[in-house]
């Protein structure tokens, strides 16, 4: 576990790919998804279902497993390989229910002194009737104030899509990566868009103006480290892309679970606590 | 997305379909948007902005919900001059602010500070919808922050008066943070045993609903108000039909289990002074005297 880490901080991977062309590489139909990720990193790997509340959203995945020899907690957005995953994971936007059964694994692991991991991977949670009839709003912002105070260790990775408020309920962490191409977002580049100019099809400019890189969230103090891909981009060699995500797994669980738990949760805390740029002196309006 | 909200509600309150303003200033009167009865200023304003024919419940300002809710010369201001900076060199933010400014005499979308509600002390915060449509950035994430974090450390109550049209996009991935930093601070003070009463008012959306807005001990809504995740436009077009009417309102709200009531304005200040009063620390005293 020693040897040199293939991770990096923010300025060592930037050459000259546009956040748009990033955009263009995570929407490339074969980039691999948590089903092609969970047999490269994870060993004896158990699905479980359900929130225990109303159903089953196969929007998210969750489940146990072995990372090395870590028992781990598992949960994933589940972005689909082709039409019918798609239409099975409702490609990747959470209903209310996904999200429960989210929290109700992290508390599973929290009695556990499992770990969890969670893969993020979503164009946002879902918009609907049943999902508002439901509590979206209520489902995320349960997670939020929750996972702020679970007593057990908590990774987020960002794979591919960082969609919002969608994304940010699986994303309260003590140690936020995402994989070099991906993005992370407070409104689509698309709905960005579509606000400011009046025109969705502006994507590309919103991209180029609304920060939404792996480098530009380490830079805002919000993501921790970028897992680099293969040139090109994930698609190109899964394989070594989940050895990447495994290493920095491995080597961040390792420290983190070896922290008293409550300096842990301070820092967890601290990390989001001291998020946000502001002045306090009155000055001339 | 943000300008619709204010249609989608002048639409509920509209029975013939026609778009006014509930402010028509050059005629001095108050025409309702919902009722299209009339009454003047002072009318309008003695019955704290609620319009006397049909119980149509307008926005008003973070000052104004101030006036009417707590006790005369009771609240103390905290963070008066905090103020947004621009986080991801967004063009055009800064000027976008400072005209906010001028207009509204805010300097962003929250009031927060302590005062005492028929006598019972609290710490409180009130959205100002006419602030960027009371988006939440740096300065409503860290202000509802201290907020929380001000009721742990004073063993007070915490009152949100709670609008908004959600994340404030122009600070990009710092405005969604806000969202888990103000989550974060409500578990706290919830572990800490503190009280906290949400009460939401038009609109109360995106963001601000999947975060502290959502996390009440006890949550109130006004009548009628809109609360809801999703925007209507985007619901719409994702299932390509109309919504009716009473979608995302504070009665839909109640009805699917996301609220504890519906409580009209002019009840709202015996309503919370009533329900602080009931979480005080038990006292065998009490009861004998
Ligand atoms: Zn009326």
């Amino acid at each position: 576990m020693s040897e040199e880490m293939n991770v990096t901080g923010a300025e060592d991977i930037t050459d000259a790919i546009t956040p748009y062309e990033r955009l263009e590489i995570i929407r490339n139909k074969n980039r691999p998804t948590i089903r092609d990720y969970l047999p490269l990193i994870f060993n004896d790997f158990f699905e479980l279902h359900g929130d225990r509340l109303y159903g089953d959203d196969g929007a998210i995945l969750g489940g146990i497993g072995r990372l090395g020899n870590i028992p781990v907690t598992v949960i994933a957005e589940v972005k689909g390989r082709d039409i019918f995953e798609n239409k099975a994971s409702n490609f990747a936007m959470p209903h209310p229910e996904g999200y429960r059964k989210a929290l109700r694994l992290a508390r599973q692991a929290e009695k556990f002194n499992r770990p969890v991991i969670c893969f993020i991977d979503t164009p946002g949670a879902f918009c609907g009737i049943a999902a508002e009839k439901r509590g979206q709003g209520e489902a995320i912002a349960r997670n939020l104030a929750e996972f702020m105070v679970l007593k057990t260790p908590v990774i987020s990775v960002v794979l591919g899509e960082g969609g919002s408020g969608g994304a940010l309920a699986l994303g309260v962490c003590d140690e936020l990566a995402m994989l070099e191409n991906s993005i992370y977002s407070v409104i689509s580049p698309r709905g960005f868009a579509s606000i400011l100019w009046k025109d969705a099809s502006k994507e590309k400019e919103a991209c180029n103006i609304m920060r939404i890189t792996a480098e530009d969230a380490v830079n805002l103090g919000i993501a921790e480290q970028i897992i680099p891909e293969p040139e090109g981009g994930a698609h190109n060699d899964p394989e070594m892309t989940a050895e990447n995500i495994s290493k920095f797994l491995v080597k961040t669980l390792n420290s983190k679970m070896k922290k008293d738990i409550d300096v842990l949760l301070n820092e967890r805390y601290n990390k989001f606590r001291k998020i946000g740029v502001f002045s306090e002196t009155s000055e001339n309006i | 997305m943000l300008e619709d909200l204010f249609k989608v509600v002048t639409a509920r309150f509209n029975n013939d379909g026609s778009e006014k303003s509930a402010e028509t200033s050059s005629e001095k009167l108050f025409k309702c948007p919902r009722c299209s009865e009339s009454c003047s200023p002072e009318e309008f304003t003695g019955n704290k902005w609620v319009c006397p024919s049909c119980g149509y419940h307008s926005r008003i300002s973070a000052r104004e919900r101030l006036s009417i809710t707590v006790d005369k010369d009771s609240f103390r201001e905290y963070d008066k001059d905090m103020s947004s900076l621009n986080p991801i060199d967004f063009p055009d933010y800064e000027a976008k602010i400072s005209g906010l400014k001028s207009r509204t005499g805010l300097n962003d979308a929250i009031i927060t500070g302590e005062c005492t509600i028929k006598g019972e002390k609290c710490i409180i915060g009130v959205m100002d919808s006419h602030f960027m449509m009371a988006s939440m950035g740096s300065v409503v994430g860290e202000k509802v922050t201290r907020a929380f974090e001000a009721a742990a450390e004073k063993k007070l109550p915490l009152v949100l008066f709670t609008a908004s049209g959600g994340a404030r996009m122009q600070e990009g991935l710092v405005s969604l943070m806000q969202m888990a930093k103000t989550s974060g601070a409500a578990a706290k003070l919830s572990q800490a045993g503190g009280l906290y009463i949400t009460v939401l008012t038009d609109p109360t959306t995106g963001g601000v609903t999947a975060s502290f807005a959502s996390l009440g001990d006890i949550i109130i809504a006004e009548p009628k108000v809109l609360v809801g995740f999703a925007g209507r436009r985007v619901i719409e077009g994702t299932i390509k039909q109309r919504l009716p009417e009473d979608f995302q309102s504070a009665e839909f709200t109640l009805e699917n289990g996301f609220a504890d009531m519906i409580v009209e304005r002019k009840n709202l200040r015996r309503t919370i002074s009533h329900l602080i009063r009931l979480h005080r620390p038990y006292k065998e005293v009490d009861i004998i005297v």
